[in-house]
């Protein structure tokens, strides 16, 4: 019988997950929901104050009825001022994950934050957002730290116009402001984002935009509290190629006015090139290499890396035959101890065998998990 | 019935409005242009890519050639000498296996219902394309080919990922045998990974089974991997029309050239010279007059507004529906 396969459990031990489950989730839950927190629980500091976000060995998972999924499995990397950090990898890798950790927007009471920091950096002082409550985390998200999402019409509210929507945003961070000065913000941030007319958009509601423009009124309202962390999650995927042209544009136009970093997440190697200046390629949650852009796009060195390039058709380069990735991504209720990518991987060494591959310098920047370059880094190994 | 004419479609003049109904009684107060005076034909064997933003119009064809909705005008002949519309309805259903269509979204195309053997097997059945006693032995061939497993005949669709479901689909498709296959956006709602995989098995079947495919697609590089010939689309008309080679090394309609240069490239060294077009694409139900696109057109003159361009042919196939390449449009003539 099909049914029988290794993800077949019965009603019963689903039913002893869930139980279990609720026991530790009820406990995390308590403790974000907690309401006089003193700030000193919080307080962390900055390994390297160069950085607006550091992610330290970032574990999230969501407890299933049919057992944890280890959404983010030991991340970590870091975001410089005023850099833009491209996050690369395919559906379910934990890439979007691993921001949503960061702006404490997982679905709870499953998605949880199991343990690891993410240090964020707020210029006198540094949060751990992972042992933030929800009240304190409230006053960063939005303000501090601000997320583009990938759908513009299902991010804007389609009963409320966009200026309302725009001064909702202000109102919540800077109370003390009047009404007249928040339009005018709100207004500044339209035309900000390259829309002509700010004053007539700001009477409108979503549905009379087109899928640019609402993406554009997405990105004001991100930028409207300027913040020093942008998170750009997948926000040209829904848009066509020439639209994407001009998003893109204004992101990087915006980044130098403002002076924010942006994690930019995607699965288009193209997008990446063009906007990071560091690259994560992240591969069933955790991340299997790191480096500038440069050093991951010309001297790609894990496996899943250089299949990841050679599987996507380039403009003006022809192959006869694209490269594929046999196999697909691990169940995540059951992760291997090896090496996620070892029962894909066509360059594997008798080391692959052994425990999850740690860490290689590659250069002082460039960083990979691979065993093969573990005794030698410059070149890798081959036997 | 000609099977070896070889051109599997030619395609004149094709022309698709949709009328937009208003008030109590729905009368009609207006069209959308959704495909205009589109021609081109379409060779045994090859690949024909058609791309362009959304809303102009690409899957209208697709849907258009099959009849899946009635065109308002122009030709679409399969085979040499069949017209679609002009065949009785017994006739029609004896020519459908011919030409097959494969859907974007793997998740909404299939029945959640029917086991994989059977969203596979029925039409086959259906058409009488193998005796019943050797319909089983044909539907596990065709998974095979399809890179499907004989066990997962009796799973249900859920019980796949996006990737293999997309192989069911095709698998639906090349079992009964057609000439030409109908690709909407087949990868676009896949992995790239995955999309290597999919894409592959596309070209695989075609050599395989002689195939003839329309590749709908917005992404420009897999357009370019898979195609032989390709078609630019811009709000209803086909602005540029060559061989693959010949238009992503000499792309002449400024449309084609500003989309060209949208396509991001995954090289961080190399520092693209970038066409923005300023605006998005106007309404199709009230398009801008002359050449459509002139609104956000570098190259635009007096002349653009006026009047539409008509294609002019560059040689070589190479058509392009521009009046900066028609001497006679009195383009040149004017000062920018």
């Amino acid at each position: 019988m099909a049914r029988k396969d290794s993800n077949f459990i019965s009603a019963r031990e689903s039913r002893r997950i869930s139980r279990e489950n609720a026991k530790i989730t009820k406990k995390l839950d308590a403790r974000l929901n907690r309401k006089h927190v003193p700030e000193r629980e919080y307080l962390t500091q900055m390994h390297d104050p160069g950085n607006v976000v550091e992610f330290d060995d970032l574990h999230t998972s969501f407890f299933t009825d049919v057992g944890t999924v280890k959404a983010v499995d030991g991340v970590s990397f870091s975001v410089p001022v005023g850099k833009t950090v491209g996050i690369v990898g395919e559906s379910g890798c934990g890439k979007s994950v691993t921001s949503l950790s960061l702006m404490q927007l997982l679905q709870r009471p499953s998605g949880q934050i199991v343990s690891g920091e993410i240090r964020l950096n707020l210029g006198e002082k540094a949060y751990d957002v992972a042992k933030m409550p929800i009240r304190a985390m409230e006053k960063i998200r939005g303000n501090v730290v601000s997320m583009i999402f990938q759908e513009p019409m299902t991010s804007l509210n389609p009963v409320f116009r966009i200026g309302f929507q725009l001064d909702e945003i202000i109102h919540l961070h800077s109370p003390e402001q009047t009404s007249e000065e928040v339009k005018r913000r709100s207004i500044d941030a339209i035309r900000l984002v390259g829309i002509p007319d700010a004053e007539g958009i700001y009477n409108r509601y979503p549905h009379e935009l087109s899928g640019g423009m609402r993406q554009r009124i997405v990105i004001a309202m991100a930028l409207v509290c300027h913040p020093r962390l942008i998170i750009a999650d997948e926000p040209t995927t829904a848009l066509d190629v020439t639209i994407q042209a001009q998003i893109l544009e204004l992101l990087r136009k915006l980044k130098g006015e403002i002076n924010a970093s942006i994690m930019l997440i995607t699965h288009d190697l193209g997008v990446i090139a063009e906007m990071a200046d560091y690259v994560v390629v992240m591969y069933a949650g955790r991340v299997v290499e790191k480096g500038l852009a440069r050093e991951v796009f010309l001297d790609p060195r894990h496996p899943y890396t250089i299949g990841l390039m050679e599987s996507k058709p380039v403009i003006n380069k022809t192959v006869e035959r694209l490269y594929s990735i046999p196999g697909s991504v691990p169940n995540p209720v059951n992760m291997p101890d090896y090496c996620y990518f070892r029962d894909r991987c066509e360059k594997c060494v008798s080391r692959c065998q052994g425990e999850y591959p740690p860490e290689v310098h590659v250069s002082d920047t460039h960083i990979v998990s691979c065993w093969r370059y573990f005794d030698d880094p410059k070149r890798g190994g081959n036997e | 019935m000609s099977e070896t004419s070889a051109n599997v479609l030619e395609v004149r003049n094709l022309c698709k409005y949709f009328p937009i109904k208003a008030g109590l009684f729905s009368h009609v107060v207006g069209q959308v242009h959704a495909v205009e005076n589109v021609s081109f034909t379409l060779k045994r064997g090859t690949t024909m890519g058609l791309v362009g933003e959304s809303g102009c119009g690409k899957t209208t064809i697709g849907k258009t050639l099959l009849n899946l909705t009635p065109k308002t005008s122009g030709e679409v002949i399969f085979n040499g000498s069949v017209h679609l519309d002009q065949l009785s309805a017994r006739e029609l259903r004896a020519f459908r296996p011919k030409i097959q269509i494969i859907f974007q979204d793997p998740y909404a195309s299939l029945s959640p219902r029917l086991p994989v053997g059977e969203i596979i097997g029925e039409a086959v059945r259906e058409h009488h394309i193998v005796p019943d006693g050797e319909l089983n032995a044909y539907v596990s061939r065709i998974m095979k080919s399809c890179g499907l497993f004989d066990y997962q005949k009796d799973r249900y669709p859920h019980e796949f990922s996006g990737g293999q479901r997309q192989r069911i689909c095709i698998a639906r498709a090349i079992a009964l045998n057609p000439d030409f296959i109908v690709c909407d956006e087949p990868v676009s709602a896949l992995d790239v990974s995955i999309q290597a995989q999919i894409i592959n098995l596309l070209e695989d079947l075609q050599k395989e089974f002689n195939l003839t495919y329309l590749f709908i697609s917005h992404d420009l590089s897999v357009v370019q991997h898979i195609s032989d010939t390709v078609g630019v689309m811009y709000l209803g008309n086909m602005v540029e029309y060559a061989d693959k080679k010949e238009i992503f090394a000499r792309p002449l309609h400024p449309y084609t050239r500003a989309l060209f240069s949208a396509i991001p490239v995954p090289d961080p060294t190399v520092k693209m010279n970038r066409i923005i077009l300023e605006g998005s694409i106007p309404s199709p139900a009230n398009p801008p007059s002359g050449c459509k696109f002139h609104t956000r057109c570098r190259e635009c003159r007096g002349v653009c507004a006026q009047k539409a361009p008509k294609p002019v042919d560059m040689g070589g196939g190479h058509t392009v529906a521009c009046h900066m390449y028609d001497p006679e449009s009195g383009y040149a003539q004017e000062k920018n």
